[in-house]
């Protein structure tokens, strides 16, 4: 049973964004929202919730689509459902999360721009059936949605000692001398934090290889 | 006037798109292996956001806002959930003119940025100023010193990595963090640079 999955394409379409072909990390896509919303762990799950659903059902939507749309004006037709998409997912935290969605601004609004979502409508669901490009979808988020996840447990960790808002860090290490790490909340921490998990995983990617 | 020094100054060095706000990466990481292109790509960047930001102001103003429709007497409509698709629209269409301009007038240039011109339009620095702009709550020309001086910003920071780009050809890195390991670590180096110009103010 767990072998016939494994065969499926549908599995390989979601296991590879997660592995050996991350988004942010190997393809170097998506970048910009990565960065930006890490500062703390609870803005940055939201934001994996956002971008995950945008790009499953943009992903599905373009490729029902695939055989209706003239090549011509592709890009813009992927653009607006891809903008739709958004405005929903933006609707949607304004309402029943206010304060998650004054923190992360205009960043959700950026999802449109952000390019994971247009590479894959075009590289993927442009050429693929529903079904596969749902299970790309879903893992081309998840895959985005780790890197996001370490990066905003380690950023807020080291730079409040707290998780998810919570402290974590005991006072009694700030008693013997503990310091915040204040780099961390700002910008360049963020590029630093991602360039070495890039380098942990092509190592890991590497070894994988190997074996 | 001095409001406006203060916004440019901002705009340029303390609030940088790409390296406080993180905006426009994916052209920045794809488009930094020589000055020349750098710049090339930097400067449409800086173009396409000064005529798209004051445009997008405009329809923002007078159709989407709350009771921006009054003048045609309906002060009650409130569009602005529609921002994201109609600001999209206004980039992809400048982006598209640029090209065609670019196209005619300066060949070569053309041939350098080549797969990248489009990906202006999905540069997020240009949706994110335009974005910026309507969440700050700018007027005209204040938008409008945004805009140019955000382009400037953005410039810089991609001149400045190209550069060094170049000459990390020289260096002896170690190979897993060859590539966007070390770029994005010799990024995080410039806004740490950067960082150090906040608390300036006219």
């Amino acid at each position: 049973m767990i072998k016939a999955i494994k065969k499926s394409p549908a599995y390989n379409a979601f296991m590879t964004p997660l592995t050996t072909q991350n988004p942010i990390s190997v393809l170097v896509l998506g970048i910009c929202s990565a960065l930006a919303v890490t500062i703390q762990l609870k803005p940055s799950v939201v934001m994996v919730f956002a971008m995950t659903f945008v790009l499953t059902m943009s992903n599905v939507i373009v490729s029902l689509l695939r055989n209706v749309i003239p090549k011509n004006i592709r890009i813009i037709v992927e653009l607006t459902v891809i903008a739709s998409l958004v405005i929903l997912a933006d609707q949607f935290l304004k309402a029943y999360m206010f304060d998650v969605s004054k923190q992360l601004s205009v960043f959700v609004g950026l999802i449109i721009t952000n390019c994971i979502i247009m590479g894959r409508a075009e590289a993927y669901a442009m050429a693929n059936n529903p079904w596969l490009s749902f299970w790309d979808g879903l893992g081309n988020g998840l895959g985005y949605g780790v890197i996001l996840v370490v990066v905003g447990f380690i950023r807020e960790l080291f730079g409040t000692g707290k998780l998810w808002g919570i402290k974590v860090i005991p006072q009694q290490l700030y008693d013997w001398g503990y310091v915040d790490v204040g780099l961390m909340v700002y910008a360049p921490a963020a590029f630093i934090v991602i360039g070495l998990i890039t380098w942990v995983q092509n190592e890991w990617i590497e070894r994988a290889k190997h074996k | 006037m001095i409001d406006l020094v203060n916004i440019a100054v901002k705009a340029i060095f303390m609030e940088n798109m790409l390296l406080a706000l993180f905006l426009g990466m994916c052209s920045f990481l794809a488009c930094s292996k020589n000055v020349k292109t750098a710049v090339g790509l930097g400067l449409a960047v800086t173009f396409v956001m000064t005529i798209t930001i004051p445009v997008n102001w405009l329809i923002n103003e007078y159709l989407l806002k709350d009771g921006g429709l009054s003048w045609l007497g309906l002060p009650h409509v409130d569009l602005s959930f529609l921002v994201f698709i109609t600001f999209i629209a206004t980039i992809a269409a400048s982006v598209q003119s640029v090209e065609i301009m670019m196209e005619k007038f300066s060949p070569t240039l053309y041939a350098n940025l080549g797969i990248f011109l489009p990906l202006i339009a999905v540069n997020c620095s240009i949706l994110g100023g335009s974005l910026f702009m309507e969440q700050r709550g700018y007027g005209f020309a204040e938008a409008t010193v945004f805009a140019v001086s955000s382009g400037i910003g953005w410039l810089l920071a991609i001149m400045a990595m190209a550069a060094i780009q170049e000459k990390l050809k020289y260096a002896d890195i170690p190979k897993g963090l060859q590539g966007f390991g070390i770029n994005m670590i010799i990024t995080g180096l410039i806004a740490m640079a950067f960082m150090s110009f906040s608390g300036i103010s006219f």
